[in-house]
């Protein structure tokens, strides 16, 4: 049972306040505000209370998305609550900022309060609720093609030729409605990745979560039926096939998705809601298909002078033709660093010291697969001692593979039936993220 | 944020909504009323409009309407005359054609929250319970609790609650699921809806037609119901079993609730659930929403209380992330430190000295702690990590070292050797409060070992009128006057400058006290002050465990899936952080009954003729430990560590094989085997046994879980003989109680297989449960009737026979007072 649910801004702005219960007093948001400027930490615990009333909060898109309720309330279904929510915002409004939440307060309330009624949810289906919505998502900027200015691109298997740029998927759902012609459908294959490197090279943890997403902008869409790889495998008893095959521990898949041929060629079939959903999530742990995108040779000594230096070879595994994009690796260094100056192998590295996180932060705006970059970092620590050479490490990796899964899963078609009357796009898009890509020193 | 100038826009506003040109064109009408709410949602007072917006509720456009109610209901509780304005247009609303008007209509008046509107709303209420549309009836429904809560104190109509019950067969799931919740609140007095055989069974059936949050809903309900006999239980847990594997982790833990609360009685039947539950929740660990990852983990250390093992083939999966936040952190660290094994501790440990360095001090400080909590079973490892990051000489980390090196100390003695090597030097960087004081306290009890001890706490002293903190002051004083019992030569003078300081300068009453109290104690002579001053190095409560007891699933299922777990701040193992150790010892409380029958009446058995026999029967710990000066005496010092205890035994025992089954006369030393009837001591918990041989001075070291067979116990102990003045006469017993339960097992399997014969559920991990069950019930019931024995099998050096045969009493009893107490 939920009391109320608020969004905040990062800056404590009320963007949004509905109250369901009318049990709480209006001061409740400025409490909240209090306890979480109170902690010196930019992270507050997700569960707070004040007397006997609690507030469960989860940070997306740079607000705070808070519920309150009472303690025997179940945290997974208040937090998966919150999470749908600005999942269903995001599909309604097309991007989740504090601009966007502002511009649409009203098409939020709508929803709210069609989503809750009296604290208890009702229903967050996007095919149930698009009968009620009626208000129209203001969007801050037209949606055009042109806009390629986004680095994030990704290709599209179904039509080679043409590129959808990252912003494409991220406009109101029901903008279709009366733009007539554009009905899309994207499915994203998106893979998270958890590594931890050994100080010796040895890989001692490697985790995938992966999901297949589909955002469907089409407002009646039929059957949908999605191809993976003919030798798709779960578990590890059963192989399939001769070739290298595609492997996941652990599989799951959203009850609208219908199995019957998933046996038997590895189809998934479904019907589309209009909106974002999660089709199918799967995990693998430790045994990797494919060679780990990075590698990275470090040497750390200090010279002479009292200097800290640190020669880093980062070396980029991905096959040839593809390449990494927002790479940075942040490298812990001793407390007290006061500069760093560096040589970095190319001009469109660049590197920074962080004082307060104690951290320098190497950028790589593109880093193609197959080569190898270089980078010489001197600190100047003024207490520098043998001991402090231990507080180097351990690196952490973020990036983005575009084009590429880290468990090779690919989708082997994308079938509308029966054929879409009109125009009508579909685009497949694979990525990989790092979690939390972690090497030793 | 209100602004500054609300007054100015509330009239502004006001002006807008009365224009006629404004209220002409909709569209602009309509983005009037849009800039009142978004002026509501940033917190300025618009209710002064209220009359205006009443005027724009009377339109046909539904996005209008919408944003109307929204204002109408956040202020009508301060307008409730002309709130009775809006009454009408809603209720010409209720019979609007349109089934999406009739349900905002019927939303909004019961949203109005007026009690003197109730008379008004009940009607449609009535007439929307019957409507064709399902979702005028959800609305409807929920309505009737909203008017109930509005008039707590006026019955509901009987019809209506009958209504209700008839609408839980509504082909529509959540009319279904909203009945459920509005009969809980309106028959909140009578302890919420009623849930017999027939209603459970129709929403069990239709479990599957609700979306997520109607199952949770419907799950939650279901806790109340007790089936009528085991048969039907499996048959709901069978139904059940697909949910609880399910995805959605909101419905797999409200699954996980039903299951421990319906099978309350059956803890075999728990503990499979908890097994089969470990997939989907480790799955939500590596959830993409960090919230919903930290409330996994919180609820898996749940799990750990009662079965430890569960997930220690997983450790990897608790490997923090760079970038996650600290609080996810701590918990996993938390996680780690009970999943340590002797397989995986050396990649768990690397992976935490890791953390030990991290930009978070409040991550680093828990990692290094988690560190300590693992040294209590691999000391080694441990300590040679955390002597390592002193050399970092880092406040932070000093700090949470010398701490964590204290409340080691504090568990296992044996350690105490490294740590005085690693304290020298530390006090340049110690920074801090609770590092500082954790060092003194190891300065004073381990003063004579640490050889720069009388330096450091020079320094200090001459330091100590710039000193801010009450508590490092207390502490100085104690670990000076500590420290002057074993080096005197070398303290004297400075106990004397502190002590002056403290008695005359000093203005804090509590300060001064204990100093003066010090200053008699001396007074009363060196004796008398090392009697009060120097007690326990060592947490008595703790030897060595093989695994951590077990706690029954019921302690716990109470708060699962609430936001209990997830508020308590660290676990409760976690306390013993702050301060000295000694100020949160282990107070003896083991059942109370049990240490008084002990103490008083075995104890002064052995000492009888004693003249200190009345002393003895003094039940506080201190007392016996350090005061019994009995003709037979059992003491704990010094220390033997695990390591020794083991090298010892089999050097022992080899010597016995080798000799035959005969005495042993040679290099001095006894080994006798005995055996002692007392069955049921296999049946209480770990912890009572060592509380109990705690209480007559007996270390345990080392134990299996109860339950288990072959069920073991080693222990030692010294016995002190003093005849006169001269030197004592002590020797070193060390002993072993074995259970092999041979003959028992044999009968509880043939129980167990024909259970599983009859057993109605198909799983085998739930009959394997099962069985475990009947051979342990079946123990006890073997045991009272067959009355297989214990084997003692015990080792003594020096050889003394009476002694060990007085230690043999002193067991014996012991044994057979935790054995009556089960009884």
């Amino acid at each position: 049972m939920i009391s109320q649910v608020f969004i905040l801004s990062s800056k404590g702005d009320h963007l949004i306040y509905k109250d369901f219960r009318g049990q709480a007093g209006n001061d409740i948001v400025s409490i909240f505000y209090e306890k979480v400027t109170a902690l010196t930490e930019d992270q507050p615990p997700v569960v707070m209370n004040h007397k006997d009333l609690y507030f469960l909060h989860i940070r997306q898109g740079g607000l705070y998305w808070v519920a309150t309720t009472t303690v025997g309330s179940s945290p997974f279904a208040i937090i998966e609550f919150l999470n749908r929510l600005a999942a269903l915002v995001k599909d309604y409004c097309g991007s989740l900022s504090e601009k966007s939440v502002q511009m649409n307060f009203a098409l939020i309330y709508e929803l709210l309060d069609e989503i809750v009624d009296y604290g208890y949810i009702q229903t967050m289906s996007s095919d149930v609720l698009k009968n009620f919505i009626q208000t129209e998502a203001v969007t801050s900027r037209p949606f055009s093609l042109f806009d390629l200015s986004n680095v994030g691109l990704f290709g599209a298997e179904t039509q080679q030729s043409k590129v959808a740029p990252s912003s494409a998927a991220t406009r109101p759902i029901q903008s279709s409605r009366e733009q007539g012609g554009k009905s899309e459908i994207f499915v994203d294959v998106i893979e998270r990745m958890t590594v931890v490197i050994g100080s010796n090279g040895v890989l001692m943890k490697a985790d995938v979560e992966g999901e297949i997403r589909v955002k469907c902008y089409m407002p009646s869409c039929s059957e949908m039926r999605i191809g993976l790889n003919e030798e798709f495998s779960i578990g590890k008893s059963q192989l399939r096939g001769y070739g290298a095959a595609v492997r996941v521990d652990e599989c799951s898949f959203h009850q609208a998705v219908r199995l019957d041929e998933f046996d038997s060629h590895r189809i998934l079939r479904l019907c589309p809601s209009q909106g974002e959903q999660t089709v199918m999530q799967y995990q693998l742990s430790d045994d990797l298909p494919s060679a780990l995108p990075f590698r990275l040779f470090p040497t750390i000594e200090r010279d002479n002078g009292g200097r800290l230096l640190m020669y880093m070879k980062l070396r980029c595994d991905l096959p040839p033709k593809s390449a990494a994009i927002n790479v940075c690796a942040t490298i812990p260094v001793p407390k007290g660093s006061v500069s760093l100056s560096q040589e970095l192998s190319s001009p469109d590295q660049s590197a920074e010291l962080k004082p307060q996180s104690r951290a320098v932060v190497w950028q790589i705006a593109r880093f193609a697969g197959g080569t190898q970059l270089s980078a010489l970092f001197k600190l100047e620590v003024p207490s520098l001692s043998s001991a402090s050479m231990l507080e180097v490490g351990p690196v952490g990796l973020s990036f983005e593979l575009p084009k590429i899964t880290a468990t090779g899963l690919q989708i082997r078609f994308l079938r509308l039936s029966p054929v879409q009357p009109g125009p009508s796009q579909r685009w497949v898009r694979y990525v990989t993220h790092s979690d939390s890509y972690t090497i030793r020193i | 944020m209100p602004y500054l100038g609300g007054e100015e826009t509330v009239r502004e506003l006001r002006r807008a909504l009365s224009n006629p040109n404004v209220q002409s064109d909709p569209l602009r009408y309509r983005n009037t009323i849009l800039k009142v709410i978004r002026t509501m949602s940033q917190g300025v007072d618009v209710s002064g409009l209220f009359s205006e917006m009443v005027k724009a509720c009377a339109t046909v456009d539904v996005v209008q309407k919408k944003l109307v109610y929204v204002f109408l209901c956040s202020y009508a509780t301060l307008n409730p005359e002309l709130s009775l304005l809006v009454i009408n247009s809603l209720r010409k609303d209720c019979q609007d054609p349109n089934p999406m008007v009739r349900s905002l209509a019927l939303r909004n008046m019961t949203n109005l929250r007026l009690p003197s509107l109730v008379e008004y709303v009940e009607q449609p209420l009535t007439a929307g319970l019957r409507d064709r549309a399902a979702c005028v009836r959800r609305v409807a429904v929920l309505g009737w609790a909203k008017l109930h809560n509005l008039q707590p104190s006026s019955e509901i109509d009987a019809a209506v609650v009958n209504e209700l019950y008839s609408l839980l067969r509504d082909p529509d799931p959540v009319v279904m699921v909203n009945c459920l919740r509005a009969l809980e609140e309106i028959l909140k007095e009578e302890g919420g809806v009623a849930i017999n055989k027939p209603i459970t069974h129709h929403l069990l059936n239709r479990l599957k037609e609700c979306d997520i949050w109607g199952q949770c809903e419907v799950l939650r309900v279901l806790q109340r119901y007790r089936p009528q006999s085991e048969d039907e239980l499996f048959d709901i847990l069978s139904l059940l079993d697909s949910f609880l594997v399910s995805p959605h982790p909101p419905v797999m833990a409200a699954t996980l609730s039903l299951f421990l609360s319906v099978s309350s009685s059956l803890p075999a039947v728990s503990l499979a659930a908890l097994e089969r539950v470990s997939g989907p929740l480790l799955a939500a660990c590596g959830s993409g929403s960090r919230e919903m990852r930290f409330a996994a983990v919180c609820h898996i250390q749940l799990l750990l209380r009662s079965v430890p093992g569960l997930l220690g083939v997983h450790y990897k999966r608790f490997f923090c992330g760079y970038a996650e936040p600290a609080y996810i952190k701590e918990r996993k660290m938390q996680v780690l430190v009970e999943l340590v094994n002797d397989e995986n501790v050396a990649m768990i440990l690397d992976e935490l000295k890791g953390y030990c360095t991290d930009v978070n001090t409040d991550t680093a400080q828990a990692a290094i702690s988690a560190i300590g909590r693992i040294g209590r079973s691999y000391s080694d490892r441990c300590l040679q990590i955390l002597t390592g990051l002193l050399g970092l000489k880092q406040d932070h980390i000093t700090s949470a070292v010398v701490q964590t090196m204290r409340d080691l100390v504090w568990v296992c003695p044996q350690c105490s050797d490294t740590v005085c090597l690693a304290l020298e030097g530390c006090e340049e960087t110690l920074q801090d409060i609770q590092g500082r004081q954790a060092l003194l306290w190891l300065l004073g009890v381990y003063g004579e070992r640490i050889s720069s001890a009388p330096y450091t706490l020079e320094v200090l002293i001459d330091g100590v009128r710039s000193e801010a903190s009450l508590g490092i002051k207390m502490e100085l004083l104690t670990a000076t006057m500590r420290l002057f019992l074993c080096r005197p030569a070398e303290t004297q003078d400075m106990l004397g400058r502190l002590l002056h300081y403290c008695i005359e300068e000093t203005t804090d009453m509590c300060m001064r006290d204990q100093a003066l109290l010090y200053y008699r104690l001396l007074h009363c002579g060196i004796e008398e002050t090392r009697k009060v001053l120097q007690g326990r190095r060592s947490d008595p409560s703790l030897g060595v465990l093989i695994g951590r007891p077990a706690k029954p699933v019921s302690q716990w299922a109470r708060c699962f899936n609430t936001l209990e777990p997830l508020s308590q701040g660290a676990v409760e193992a976690e306390s013993a952080s702050r301060g000295s150790p000694e100020h949160m010892t282990y107070n003896p409380k083991p059942n109370a009954d049990l240490s008084d029958t002990l103490s008083c009446s075995h104890i002064q058995e052995i000492h009888s003729g004693s003249d200190n026999a009345m002393r003895c029967s003094d039940s506080s710990t201190d007392g016996l430990a350090s005061s019994i000066t009995a003709p037979l005496s059992l003491s704990l010092s010094p220390a033997v560590s695990p390591e020794d205890f083991e090298h010892l035994w089999l050097q022992r025992q080899a010597l016995h094989t080798e000799r035959g089954a005969e005495k042993i006369e040679v290099v001095d030393c006894a080994w006798i085997e005995e055996c002692v009837r007392c069955p049921a001591v296999l049946h209480c918990s770990p912890q009572s046994l060592q509380a109990a041989m705690q209480l007559v001075n007996i270390q345990t070291l080392a134990f299996t879980p109860q339950h288990t067979l072959p069920w073991r116990v080693y222990l030692y102990t010294h016995t002190q003989r003093s005849h006169s003045t001269d030197a004592p006469n002590t020797t070193l017993i060390l002993g072993e109680l074995l259970c092999t339960g041979e003959a028992n097992q044999k009968a509880g399997v043939k129980k167990g297989t024909a259970d599983s014969e009859a057993g109605a559920e198909g799983k085998e991990d739930q009959l394997v449960r099962k069985e475990m069950v009947a051979t342990a019930d079946r123990l006890n019931e073997d045991g009272q009737e067959e009355e297989e024995g214990i084997k003692v099998t015990l080792n003594q050096q020096p050889r003394d026979d009476d002694a060990l045969r007085q230690f043999l009493t002193v067991l014996t009893t012991v044994l057979n007072t935790l054995s009556s107490e089960k009884d």
